[in-house]
């Protein structure tokens, strides 16, 4: 059973999640059954701090043993800071996916855009039916 | 086991270097200090202690020679010694590639025969020896087709790769600048030949496809495939790796293939040599011969050569020729087997599968139930639903039993894969022996499932931490480790 | 011959077993008119003893000459007996790669020791466990520069095997990169000034190679500079890879990859292939690098062992997006190459000395001949390039006293005409080298 999904936070169809900050910043990881999905992740390669991007385009790739995958930045963004706790323990988003195991900290173009990601109750929808 | 580095003692070799009949030179004076080395840190052990660390090393690995390795894709036939013993006369392997032609008639008279052996079997116009592998044989062919259709002022942008390819074929697609776009596999295993049609349009270079595919289902469709492919001016190109299907049987060429790698360590029974080397040939048709790599073996009176004048050519794809004691190997094996022995060894390799298949479908997943040709495809999933163990575990189980576990988790499309090639040199007796063996372990899935999750128990090493040598690498010895670190 | 155990008896009981009357049946899936009765144009079976005899004869048509004077990427060195006893091991060469770690350790420690000489050899701290050969190594590590770095440009100096150029050419070309040659000087080394009008921001790497095809040692380090300075990568590639045993790698003086044939440890001639592509670099890249590598880790028990590893990389799980699309490398042949450096060990600085001495004497002594003159000024290894009145005629008369004579390097750089590429290795004995210049002599009388 993957650890429920925050209410607060908003949800991409591609198991990222987004942490509003109130700052004009938010925090992405990927969610704890995206986590499992996986299963141990043996590296994370970040991004620059300052890159810019567009809704869709990598932000991180995430490697396990067997497989590799793509975090994309749910919303245009520009990079503000990157979790390099993840350079030496990449296995914190195996255990803390929605805390410690946090990828980047990013910028939204247009704050507005968040608002278009899924909510919890509707990412708890997908991935019920992903699992069927 | 220890490293040979952990063996090594100051002042010790195995091996020694004559004293110099010829004046020593001033280093210093001839070359000047600063380029030399400073320190040179090789292993010093006496040759009965090498020799001791690498027997025992090889102790701890398996081979052909030792017991039956099904693995799907990768033909694992027996290495007669009889090819090993024709490659390793001192006229082979003591010519210097650069020397006069006149000096290697003898080399270039085989490698200008096994093109044309290699044509003949497979329907081509003719081939190149030099790609060092597989791999390094689909890239040349994707070159080829890059090159036809820059001759031609075509922009052709995309390669059609079908969801059961090996991983070499989206990855050599890429390598040459072509967008790879995926093929689904209908319900039989064969080509969505509706999907293809769907996709097929002029910015489509070419058509990756494996026949048979590596589920081991030989394409019910393929006329029609090669049709669509042409009709819109596109290539299509077989990755030959499953060749051993269909020896003496069928020919690419005649299906309408314009370009075909083969595996000479794979089909022609050359051996694997713990990852390589290998061997991939690449054939062509009439249309794209021009792009063949150089240098290329011309026949004139006086004997044959090496000609660069080939001005349409890819160009070089490696250094020298080719992996050419491997196409020795591969050479002595087509001439003793002989147009009969290579059609009996495809009948038998899909004789031999097909019996597999029918043992095993009872106690097994199988998700294709057809006539499979040299290898079949299983599912763990039935023990997954029933005791949640993998198709990784009966793997390493089986190697309790000492076989070497089949190809797993592939192809992609099918969940906890298991592909099993038995090959024609496998008796009847070998394959009974494993099929007993798979039964017992599908049973001890059911009322034993630890004994799975325990496995390997009988080997030098119990599983390995893959995750651990993942996100710590270790890949060269420097220094005595701290504890820590592991 | 074939190799099928099967009797008419078990084939009968396997067809009952499958149910079917005879194995045509299992290929109804192949059109009928594209079906074939046989194979044209291959002929019928050869018994054991016959193939045999006919490799021997095809063996005689070739002419193996004792004394070999060309080197040009291929080097005759002594191969110690120990080693084809122990790669000649069934365990060692009817393996397949090891990704079933637990019974392959053999291989996989062999694997990963050979990675751990190599990193030391050339300088660097990470090694693969090997590439195709030395041009597709250089090549390999051109792509993957310009996909670290985002930039389209290849620098590579002319001195650098024109084979390897070659290659380079058709990789690139394949890719959309592009790449310049940089020229030599008259001392035989890499024209600096031209190479700063060449270096900017546009360039993924710059390729050189020391000793390079001329046998000149480079001077590596400023040219490292000068790469990074530019914000470009070094690609060092080798000569012959004995030379390690006594230069100092350029993987010291701060070359990102070093890359190359290692065919000189241990592995025979043989007319080219099967070869050994060295490709070894600095450990930050270790996560991009192409080809197969072979790590330390534990069992469940906390034993050592060894796998495969960073998989992730490679082709068969990043597909489209992998960096190169190895598969099956040279395993074996890097196997020969860990038994070989084990085997000789510290003695490769002593086998390096024999080289040097042999090529200045063989040098010396063909430059008291009439019209024979040094073409380059710089220090060298075990090759040399010498002027002389004719190059073919000299050649000519080698080959005709039996020797495989030099490489004529016109063919490939035009200015050279009436040159030779001379290689002098330790297989060389004084006898040798003597009756190589008698030999020259008579020609000028």
């Amino acid at each position: 059973m993957s650890k429920p999904n925050p209410d607060e936070r908003f949800y991409s169809k591609d198991h990222e999640w987004v942490k509003d900050r109130g700052d004009g910043t938010a925090l992405i990881g990927i969610t704890d059954y995206a986590q499992e999905m996986l299963t141990d992740i043996v590296f994370v390669e970040l991004p620059p701090v300052g890159k810019k991007l567009a809704a869709g385009e990598p932000l991180a790739v995430v490697e396990s043993v067997k497989s590799v995958s793509d975090v994309y930045a749910p919303v245009g963004c520009e990079v503000v800071e990157v979790n390099t706790e993840l350079e030496g323990a990449p296995e914190l988003i195996n255990s803390d996916a929605f805390g410690a195991g946090w990828i980047a900290a990013v910028r939204p173009d247009d704050p507005e855009q968040l608002k278009t990601l899924l909510r919890a109750a509707e990412y708890d929808k997908l991935i019920r039916e992903d699992g069927q | 086991m220890e490293l040979i580095f952990e063996k090594s003692r100051p002042g010790r070799a195995a091996v020694d270097v004559p004293a110099s009949d010829v004046p020593p030179v001033n280093l210093n004076e001839a070359i000047g200090e600063k380029y030399l080395r400073r320190e040179l840190d090789l292993p010093e052990v006496a040759e009965i202690d090498l020799v001791r660390h690498f027997t025992g090393l090889s102790r701890r690995n398996f081979g052909v020679d030792l017991g039956f390795y099904p693995l799907g894709s990768c033909t694992m036939k027996y290495n007669p010694k009889l090819n090993e013993d024709a490659a390793a006369q001192p006229g082979f392997t003591g010519l210097h590639p650069a020397c006069d032609d006149s000096f290697a008639q003898g080399n270039l008279e085989l490698m200008f025969s096994m093109q044309r052996l290699l044509s003949h079997i497979f329907g081509m116009a003719d081939f190149t020896l030099q790609p060092a592998a597989g791999a390094h044989g689909e890239l040349c062919g994707v070159m080829m087709i890059k090159r036809y259709f820059e001759t031609r002022g075509e922009k052709r942008r995309i390669i059609l790769i079908p969801d059961t390819a090996h991983g070499t074929n989206p990855a050599s697609g890429a390598l040459c600048g072509f967008e790879t776009v995926n093929l689904r596999s209908n319900a039989e295993g064969g080509v969505d030949l509706a999907h293809l049609e769907s996709l097929m349009n002029d910015e489509v270079a070419a058509l990756m496809l494996t026949n048979p595919s590596t589920l081991g289902l030989f394409e019910r469709g393929i006329e029609k495939v090669a049709a669509l492919v042409h009709n819109r001016g596109a290539l299509l190109y077989g990755d030959g790796a499953n060749a051993n299907a269909f020896l003496g049987k069928v020919r690419p060429g005649d299906l309408g293939f314009d370009v075909i790698q083969l595996n000479l360590h794979k089909t022609f029974s050359t051996p694997h040599g713990g990852g390589g080397p290998g061997s991939g040939p690449v054939g062509v048709s009439a249309k794209l011969a021009d792009y063949l790599p150089v240098p290329r073996i011309v026949k004139q009176d006086k004997g044959y050569a090496w000609s660069d004048n080939f001005p349409r050519s890819i160009g070089r794809v490696r250094s020298f020729y080719a992996n050419f004691a491997v196409v020795v190997k591969a050479y002595a094996y087509i001439r003793s087997l002989g147009a009969e022995g290579l059609k009996r060894a495809a009948e038998i390799a899909v004789l031999n599968a097909n019996y597999v298949k029918e043992k095993l479908k009872p106690h097994y997943d199988l998700p294709y139930d057809r006539v499979c040709m040299h290898e079949c495809v299983f599912s763990g999933s039935r023990q997954v639903a029933q005791s949640g163990v993998h198709t990784s575990d009966i793997a390493k189980r089986l190697i309790d039993f000492g076989y070497h576990p089949p190809t797993i988790y592939f192809p992609l499309i099918v969940p906890e894969a298991m592909m099993i090639e038995p090959t024609e040199t496998e008796s009847k007796e070998t394959l009974d022996s494993f099929c007993g063996a798979m039964i017992t372990i599908a049973g001890e899935a059911k009322t034993n499932p630890q004994l799975l999750r325990d496995a390997p128990v009988s080997t030098p090493v119990a599983r390995l931490d893959e995750v651990l040598a993942a996100r710590r690498p270790d890949v060269a010895w420097n220094k005595p480790r701290s504890p820590d670190d592991f | 011959m074939d190799y099928c155990p099967h009797t008419k008896e078990d084939i009968e009981q396997m067809q009952a077993a499958i149910g079917i009357k005879s194995i045509d049946e299992l290929f109804d899936d192949i059109p009928d008119k594209y079906r074939l009765k046989n194979i044209p144009g291959v002929p019928s079976s050869l018994s054991q003893q016959e193939t045999l005899e006919l490799l021997q004869s095809i063996a005689a048509r070739n002419v193996l000459p004792p004394v070999t004077l060309t080197g040009a990427g291929a080097y005759a060195h002594f191969i110690p007996p120990v080693v084809g006893h122990i790669v000649g091991r069934a365990e060692f060469y009817t393996a397949y790669t090891p990704y079933q770690a637990e019974i392959s350790q053999g291989i996989l420690q062999a694997i990963y020791e050979y990675q751990t000489m190599i990193a030391h050899l050339t300088g660097t701290e990470i090694a693969n466990a090997s590439m195709y050969d030395g041009a597709s190594a250089m090549a390999e590590a051109a792509i993957l520069a310009a996909k670290i770095s985002g930039r389209k440009k290849i620098l590579a100096a002319r001195s650098v095997h024109p084979q390897y150029r070659q290659v380079l050419g058709t990789y690139l070309w394949a890719n959309g990169f592009t790449v310049s040659e940089i020229p030599f000087t008259a001392d035989g080394l890499l024209n600096f000034v031209a190479l700063e009008k060449e270096l900017d921001d546009s360039v993924a790497a710059l390729i050189i190679q020391s000793p390079n095809f001329f046998g000149c040692i480079e001077d590596v380090r400023p040219i490292v500079q000068a790469a990074h300075e530019q914000g470009a990568m070094l690609i060092a590639v080798l000569g012959d890879a004995t030379s390690l045993g006594i230069l100092e790698p350029a993987g010291a003086c701060g070359a990102d990859f070093v890359v190359g044939e290692g065919q000189s440890f241990g592995n025979p001639l043989s007319y080219g292939g099967p070869y050994l592509g060295i490709f070894a670099a600095r450990e930050k890249y270790l996560r991009r690098i192409p080809g197969r590598i072979a790590g330390a880790t534990v069992d469940k028990n906390g034993k050592r062992g060894f796998v495969l590893t960073l998989q992730t990389r490679e082709q068969h799980i990043r597909r489209e997006k992998a960096t190169s699309n190895i598969c099956s490398n040279e395993a074996l042949c890097a196997l020969v190459a860990c038994v070989y450096l084990a085997a000789v060990g510290k003695n490769l600085r002593e086998l390096a000395l024999l080289n040097i001495y042999k090529a200045q004497y063989l040098k010396g002594r063909l430059l008291e001949l009439n019209g024979w003159r040094q073409v380059f000024s710089a220090p060298v290894y075990n090759e040399f390039v010498l002027a002389c009145q004719d190059a073919k005629a000299a050649n000519a008369r080698l080959r005709a006293a039996g020797m495989t004579g030099a490489y004529e390097p016109a063919g490939d750089y035009p200015e050279l005409e009436n040159t030779l590429l001379f290689c002098a290795t330790e297989l060389l004995s004084k006898k040798d080298l003597d009756r190589v210049v008698e030999t020259l002599k008579e020609e000028e009388g």
